[in-house]
């Protein structure tokens, strides 16, 4: 299929440069509107501004809310176990992390750096 | 076309109870499914198993499978005989209306949701998928909608930026309603500093709006290409940094890959097996850049000659009071 528009396309990296009302939301995500408010309800979502019409949906909304729906229909959730589940998810992934860093530094700590004295390093060196 | 055999997929029975069914489904998506499992396969894994449950829960669409595995062994050749399924009389239930499945019909048509095998769908159809390309009901000006697709790039183009064609297959739904792949090319601008996971938005690339509307936008999820070098984790990078003994037991200063190209690196006397040695900022560019790890890793020198074995010996002799596993001693 022909582009139409090859060089006009606008590339930005969502999670950093892009953020939705309501309605857009809904529609990059694929979500009907009562499954956003749902997962807004749940705490899944944190939307700023006051009322549903002013709602700014961060970047990273858009990643979460289709993960939250992949997760619904695949398991058989609704969508307050689904947030319940992406929440111990999210702390699974940063105990995992935790534990990762833990392990790197105990690596250097754990085996004590070779005991060289200067004397014998500079036997080394000397020959 | 290769028979699939679903109850092996699902580990069941063939007597297996509908309940059986769905418990073994429950388990398998727990183990596989993408967005809650760590295994590396899982994706196309949890694919199979997702078909395999869609074929099965349906008692009718179970029956007409049970009918046609009989006169089939798992792993034959299998062509469906023209007509086959006209003893069986559909509900027209989609996939997305059984139990558990209540919020099918949210996925774009590209992406992640790819299709069933053509085994599926030559037994069964794509029918049941159909209402995830809802139609337009009204006339008025409608914005195309929004795509969803994966790209893997090249670490480097992620570091530095670049242009890239890349080839897309996208669902096209013709005027008849069909569903048919087309390929794509497009011309996709990587941001510097990119990172794995990240999602590029590109306006107007989705599908095409009806009545004037403007075109949908395309999403492509971020995948990087393994590297021969450099691992990733968000947007640190490390890399093994092999030295010599007598590099890591004095210190030296050694050339080291980085993205940007080598450079000389401090490796401090004493240094242990698996050091991680960080070079700031030298990772992925970013509002915050990422870093760069060294992780040590000592090079014993093969033995080649003679004098190399007197070399050893003559180290072993220096050496003659040093116990490296003195720690697994009680």
């Amino acid at each position: 299929m022909a582009d139409p528009h090859p060089d006009n396309a606008e590339t930005l990296v969502v999670e950093e440069h892009v953020s939705f009302g309501l309605l857009a939301l809904c529609h990059a995500s694929g979500a009907r509107l009562e499954q956003v408010q749902a997962l807004v309800a749940e705490g899944l979502l944190r939307p700023t501004g006051s009322s549903r019409a002013d709602w700014r949906f961060p970047g990273q909304a858009l990643p979460q809310t289709r993960r939250a729906l992949r997760l619904a229909r695949d398991l058989g959730l609704d969508l307050a176990a689904v947030a319940l589940v992406m929440d111990l998810l999210a702390e699974i992934e940063s105990l995992r992390s935790r534990l990762q860093s833990l392990d790197a530094g105990r690596s250097e700590t754990r085996h004590s750096p070779l005991a060289l004295e200067d004397p014998l390093a500079a036997r080394f060196r000397g020959r | 076309m290769e028979f699939k055999d679903y109850y092996a997929t699902l580990g069941v029975e063939r007597t297996a109870t509908q309940e059986e069914v769905k418990r073994a489904y429950r388990k398998l998506a727990r183990k596989y499914h993408p967005d809650v499992s760590k295994e590396p396969d899982a994706e196309t894994r949890f694919k199979e198993v997702a078909e395999a449950h869609e074929a099965l829960i349906d008692a009718e669409r179970r029956a007409a499978y049970d009918d046609i595995a009989q006169r089939h062994a798992s792993g034959q050749a299998f062509e469906p005989p023209p007509g086959w399924d006209s003893g069986f009389e559909y509900s027209g239930r989609g996939p997305g209306n059984g139990p558990g499945r209540k919020a099918r019909g949210h996925a774009g048509p590209a992406g992640d949701d790819a299709d069933f095998s053509a085994f599926f769908e030559s037994l069964f159809g794509r029918g049941g998928r159909e209402d995830r390309h809802r139609r337009s009901s009204g006339g008025g000006p409608e914005q195309g909608r929004d795509h969803h697709a994966k790209v893997a790039i090249g670490l480097l183009d992620a570091y530095e930026g670049a242009q890239r064609m890349i080839t897309l297959h996208m669902p096209v739904v013709d005027a008849a309603g069909r569903t048919t792949l087309q390929e794509r090319q497009l011309e996709l601008h990587i941001p510097k500093g990119v990172r794995e996971g990240q999602h590029l938005r590109l306006t107007g690339q989705g599908a095409a709006g009806h009545g004037g509307a403007p075109a949908g936008d395309l999403y492509l999820e971020v995948q990087f290409l393994p590297h021969p070098v450099f691992r990733v984790d968000g947007g640190d990078l490390s890399f093994d940094l092999p030295v010599a003994p007598w590099e890591a037991a004095l210190g030296a200063t050694v050339k080291a890959p980085t993205p940007g190209g080598s450079v000389a690196l401090n490796v401090p006397a004493g240094s242990p097996q698996g050091r991680r040695l960080r070079l700031k900022g030298k990772g992925l560019p970013g509002k915050v850049p990422g870093d760069l790890y060294a992780v040590l890793t000592i090079a014993l020198p093969p033995m080649t000659s003679d004098s190399d074995r007197q070399a050893y010996g003559a180290f072993a002799h220096a050496f003659a009071s040093y116990d490296p596993r003195s720690a697994l001693e009680a």
